[in-house]
């Protein structure tokens, strides 16, 4: 093993409690950042669990040509924002009534000629489903000849577009103030365990070490406290994750790609921040 | 070895630590420099390792000079010289041993070239059975002497010792004085600031430069009458 490496072991056994609490700093830090993450990610899903409710309905007229309808509903599924294009036919309408409204079941079938209009049912690709995206579709959808009227619900369309920007504005602008702090603090714990053992680095300058190899050992120390504080938040994160969906309500733990990021962060926070203030001590001696 | 030329150094303006310092150290010399506290010495000390530039004036030592020695290359100079302190400086929580091979560790030596030189290092100070022993259970003495036997680690042509004996009784201080005459005698130069003019006067043969308000005011090379 290299110096550098069995140095930073060393010094995190000669002083467990200076290690311990930089970790349970940076940890805690971390752990903050950890539970903004899960509501974030968690809001994103309900969003988008929303958003696919996203469809636009064409209403069709008793009288259209079925040629024409038939050229409608071929160039809708080749638009780019449109998934797939669903025919309900009159019947099926009256069908999907009944079962969907039994309430009004005798209305139904005491009827003599089945008033509901056939339509089409377009579904939208997830990147589509934006008030402009549905717009155009509905207009492009509007000028077949076959098409008596077209609905989407734009009010509600709007405000779901609406809280998805100030949410994504949110997790943006708090994020990164929640970054910053956890910067901050895991900066401060770091440069608290470097200042401790600032006669070290003047010891270490004295006797003709190299700036890099000085460096090293601090800055393995760094990554090292910062992965140590990244489990620790990742488990606490963890464990208040279990208690919220057993206790609460159901919640998705975060994708591994974000857990895996968020201890990586750590470690470069640590780095960081130990290769700043080992920097500052250098220039002193 | 070491020639101080004019040097002024000023950590506020107009008001030197040291001004216009001039003196020679020549290979394998030993010389006591003198003075009372806040007299220049520990400075002097500094501009010698370039721990500090002079504000004025040139140091060079063992071929390196103030003006032309960047900061990157000072770690070059550390290692022709070896540091001893008035507060030990040894790294807490770590052996004797430890705290020898730590100063050859920085220069990259093979693990097998540590192991037995810092044993003979520690042989050399007369600590050859205390070199698992924690620093921080050593006498005065004892840490002064690990703290020699670090600075030899990598055979420097010269030895800084800043008040060495500050924190001593009087036999461990002449225990130290003897071990800087056997390390002299073996061909390093050796520089010891002193405010114990006691200590002084027991090595009346020895160069002697006197420090006041920062200016050298007696050197003994150059005064053919004597002390």
């Amino acid at each position: 093993m290299s110096y550098a490496f069995r140095e930073a072991i060393a010094a995190t056994r000669r002083a467990p409690v200076l290690t311990g609490l930089s970790a349970a700093m940076v940890g805690l830090a971390l752990y903050v950042v950890s539970l903004f993450a899960l509501v974030a990610y968690n809001m994103q899903i309900a969003l988008t669990s929303v958003e696919e409710r996203v469809e636009l309905v064409v209403y069709l007229r008793d009288d259209g040509d079925p040629v024409d309808l038939e050229l409608a509903r071929e160039e809708l599924a080749s638009m780019p924002e449109v998934d797939g294009v669903q025919f309900i036919s009159k019947d099926d309408a009256l069908e999907k009534a009944q079962a969907e409204l039994p309430e009004f079941g005798d209305l139904f079938t005491d009827l003599d000629a089945n008033p509901l209009p056939a339509s089409l049912e377009i579904s939208l690709h997830p990147g589509s489903r934006t008030p402009n995206a549905v717009g155009r579709v509905a207009e492009r959808a509007a000028s077949y000849p076959v098409a008596e009227d077209v609905r989407f619900g734009r009010e509600w369309l709007d405000k779901l577009y609406l809280l998805r920007r100030m949410g994504a504005a949110a997790t943006s602008v708090l994020g990164l103030a929640f970054a910053l702090a956890a910067a901050l603090i895991i900066g401060t714990a770091v440069r608290l365990a470097v200042f401790a053992r600032r006669d070290e680095i003047y010891i270490m300058r004295l006797v003709g070490a190299r700036d890099g190899f000085i460096r090293r050992p601090f800055l393995i120390e760094g990554a090292l406290t910062g992965l140590l504080g990244g489990v620790a938040a990742a488990g606490l994160a963890y464990v208040t994750f279990r208690a919220v969906t057993e206790l609460l309500f159901e919640l998705a733990w975060l994708p591994t790609e974000w857990v895996t990021g968020g201890l990586v962060a750590g470690m470069i926070f640590g780095l960081l921040a130990s290769g700043a203030a080992v920097r500052r001590y250098l220039r002193e001696v | 070895m070491i020639k101080l030329t004019n040097v002024t150094k000023e950590y506020k303006a107009g008001t030197p630590a040291v001004a216009g310092l001039s003196f020679h150290i020549r290979k394998g010399e030993f010389a006591f420099l003198t003075g009372h506290s806040g007299s220049g010495k520990s400075t002097t000390m500094r501009l010698i390792h370039l721990g500090e530039r002079p504000t004025s004036g040139e140091v060079r030592i063992s071929g390196y000079s103030s003006e032309r020695t960047p900061a990157r290359d000072v770690w070059k100079v550390r290692r022709r010289v070896g540091h001893v302190f008035q507060d030990f400086r040894l790294l807490p929580g770590r052996t004797a041993r430890e705290n020898v091979a730590f100063a050859l560790e920085v220069t990259g030596a093979p693990r097998s070239e540590i192991v037995p030189r810092t044993q003979r290092l520690l042989s050399q100070v007369g600590l050859a059975s205390k070199g698992g022993s924690a620093v921080d259970a050593l006498s005065g003495g004892e840490r002064q002497r690990v703290a020699i036997a670090r600075a030899l680690a990598n055979d420097p042509v010269v030895l800084l010792a800043d008040e060495p004996t500050g924190n001593l009784d009087e036999r461990a201080t002449r225990g130290v004085l003897d071990l800087f005459w056997d390390i002299n005698a073996r061909g390093t130069a050796v520089l010891v600031a002193t405010h114990d003019l006691e200590l002084v006067r027991s090595y009346p043969h020895v160069r002697l430069l006197e420090l006041d308000q920062g200016r050298l005011v007696y050197d003994s090379a150059a005064d053919t009458n004597g002390r």
